[in-house]
């Protein structure tokens, strides 16, 4: 008898040793003379228990977490699936993953991400041919009636942004997928891509059959070189079977995919400046209007998504926007792949219907910090998110209700800072790193953050401590009246939010 | 590697993307991997080949962090400043790193370059550091000393 044994092959798991915990499982099966199959899944978000080993025993997969290479011979020794000191039990009676909504990762974990075979048996590419039945039509009205929101940060409605493409004449339309995940806190759009690959690719016909684009692109961020190897298999994957390329199954539909990589610059995740980066210029940020979905890649119209609002897409189809639309509160439907991170017990993927508090997510799956002291920050939606005091965490997770407290929810990373942070230092970090990243195109932006930057250090060293905090304030209000995108019109979020709640820090910041 | 890139081989990857200008991100990232920096004297080239001004090309190479236009040491650790492993002691960490490495960012000694990068998606297995292109997590002081002492075997 043949016992599978899965081992994710995904960027945390592998980071954590989980390349060495597999051939560790190879070495020892041959030499205990046991059968395996070792399949390298996904990662079913748990990152706190990577390496998360998995043997499937009668038709259950028993879990083992934070597995060593030195730990192999003595799991082979109690027998596969018996008794161990890491043995977690079935996954699929884990609390942190069984109590989610899984609805965008359903299949992170669960499946090999690079097996055509395995995604079609757990629904791969029913969407599509159900979309290709439907016709266009009803895919854009099944969107629209989801009320899914772009994940990329800004949560345009997805399905108004489909229409306007359908809607506009030209030659040639695209779909461009938005992979450069460059928030600090955030890693939802990796562990989907490696995950579930092919989900992706899924997700992306049905964006371009929908709005009648032949052609899409992957803007995948160079940070990311493992999801490189895995996109690039699963698209070898995809065409040999026929399901990217002309005339997709008989349908009479063509689409392919290109991949891109980034270069190593955030602002490429501003929409127009990865569409400059994907024709070959400076990621300089684009005026608005016209919008990508009019104007956009080589003046085409273009459907400009993030990974996990494609990726949400099929199971729209599959189930009915009705559906989706029933999960979230007021505005906010559906679900969203929360991440828990930086100074926290259990950091992970979470992916809950919105509504959630923070708290609850902190302390019920976070498992609080790490280092076991108390929270003092809580960063949420990456380096232009504001740092919340411990007395807002109980902010349900709600587009508009983030935004009355001079919040967002962006991209759904939630960084956990305890009571040894320095809040005057991260407020100086996020005027540092927009001088550094900022395209330079707008003046508010370029020249701002290095000032902001220079009037932190003289607040900090108690220089007219009162008087660089009004023309703080003061420069905050400029970047954000005056900036072209995000960049600089919310990098003051996160220092004001300092300014507002942790003032204090700047008088006893021991500096640089 | 810190021979960087000849004319010759930057022709064929020229011709691997089909002289196509608008892949020039594409094609300077793949001179990146493949030969680890961009030579000043190739951007003419690129120019050419690509029917691209210089200014463009020069413009493009300088604009992301990516493109080096000197040569890295054999080993790159890029070691992560933003905010979930500055929660989790990267600020400590990085300080380590420049003292035992003797580099500063943007700095090589003993063929080892040090680098910022600003997220490697690894934030909840905090701090994270790549080394030559494999992210490693849960980088504490020790198994840094340790991953670098693997850099530094001898032979």
């Amino acid at each position: 008898m043949t016992t599978r044994i899965y081992v994710p092959r995904e960027t945390s798991a592998v980071s954590v040793g989980a390349d060495e915990v597999a051939l560790a499982i190879a070495r020892e099966s041959r030499q205990a003379g046991v059968r395996i199959e070792l399949i390298r899944n996904g990662s079913w978000g748990a990152s706190w228990l990577e390496p998360l080993v998995e043997v499937e025993v009668d038709g259950a997969r028993i879990a083992y977490g934070n597995v060593a290479p030195e730990d192999i011979a003595g799991l082979f020794a109690a027998g596969l699936g018996g008794a161990h000191e890491k043995r977690l039990g079935p996954i699929n009676e884990i609390p942190y993953l069984i109590s989610q909504d899984r609805w965008t990762f359903w299949r992170c974990g669960l499946t090999n991400p690079l097996s055509l075979e395995d995604f079609r048996l757990h629904q791969g590419f029913k969407a599509l041919e159900k979309a290709l039945a439907d016709g266009p039509t009803s895919v854009l009205e099944t969107v629209t009636a989801s009320g899914l929101r772009g994940r990329g940060g800004a949560g345009f409605p997805t399905g108004i942004k489909w229409q306007t493409v359908a809607d506009t004449a030209a030659d040639q339309k695209y779909i461009a997928c938005n992979a450069d995940e460059g928030d600090s806190g955030t890693f939802s759009d990796r562990l989907l891509m490696e995950g579930d690959p092919l989900g992706l690719i899924e997700s992306m016909a049905i964006a371009g059959y929908a709005v009648g684009a032949s052609k899409g692109y992957i803007y995948l961020r160079s940070e990311y070189p493992l999801t490189l190897r895995i996109l690039t298999r699963a698209l070898e994957l995809a065409r040999d079977g026929g399901w990217l390329g002309d005339n997709i199954q008989d349908s009479g539909f063509d689409f392919d995919i290109e991949l891109h990589l980034g270069a190593g610059s955030y602002v490429c995740g501003e929409e127009t400046a990865m569409l400059e980066s994907l024709e070959g210029r400076k990621g300089i940020v684009r005026y608005k209007p016209p919008l990508p979905a009019i104007e956009g890649l080589f003046g085409k119209p273009t459907v400009v998504n993030n990974v996990v609002t494609l990726a949400s897409v099929p199971n729209i189809v599959n189930l009915g926007g009705e559906r989706y639309a029933g999960m979230g509160i007021n505005r906010s439907k559906g679900t969203l792949a929360f991440q828990l991170a930086g100074n926290i017990k259990r950091g992970g993927l979470v992916e809950k219907s919105f509504g959630v508090t923070v708290r609850e997510l902190i302390d019920e799956y976070g498992g609080g910090t790490a280092s076991g002291r108390p929270v003092k920050a809580v960063q949420i939606g990456g380096p232009l998110g504001a740092y919340l005091p411990a007395e807002q965490l109980d902010t349900p997770l709600d587009y508009e209700a983030f935004t009355e407290i001079g919040a967002m929810i962006g991209h759904g990373g939630i960084v956990v800072f305890d009571d040894t942070a320095d809040m005057a230092q991260q407020a100086r970090f996020a005027m540092e790193f927009c001088a550094i990243e900022s395209c330079g195109k707008c003046t508010p932006c370029r020249i701002g953050s290095t000032r902001g930057v220079e009037v932190i250090d003289k607040m900090i060293a108690g220089d007219r401590r009162d008087e660089n905090y009004d023309l703080l304030v003061e420069l905050c209000d400029t970047m954000e009246d005056a900036s072209l995108c995000a960049m600089g019109g919310m990098t003051p979020y996160p220092v004001r939010s300092v300014l507002r709640h942790f003032a204090e820090d700047f008088a006893s910041s021991e500096g640089k | 590697m810190t021979q960087g890139i000849d004319r010759e081989s930057t022709s064929e990857i020229v011709r691997e993307f089909g002289a196509k200008p608008e892949l020039l991100v594409q094609i300077l990232q793949t001179i990146v991997m493949r030969h680890g920096w961009i030579p000043e004297d190739r951007i003419p080239q690129l120019a050419q080949e690509l029917n691209l001004s210089r200014a463009d090309v020069y413009g493009v190479v300088h604009y992301y962090h990516d493109f080096r236009t000197e040569p890295p040491g054999k080993h790159i650790v890029k070691i992560c400043q933003a905010e979930a492993c500055q929660a989790m002691g990267s600020r400590t960490l990085t300080e380590h790193a420049h003292e035992s490495l003797g580099a500063g960012m943007h700095e090589t000694a003993d063929d080892v370059t040090v680098e910022p990068v600003y997220c490697l998606g690894n934030c909840a297995c905090a701090p994270a550091v790549m080394i030559d292109n494999k992210t490693h997590g849960r980088v504490d002081v020790a198994r840094f000393d340790s991953l670098v002492a693997d850099l530094r075997e001898p032979g």
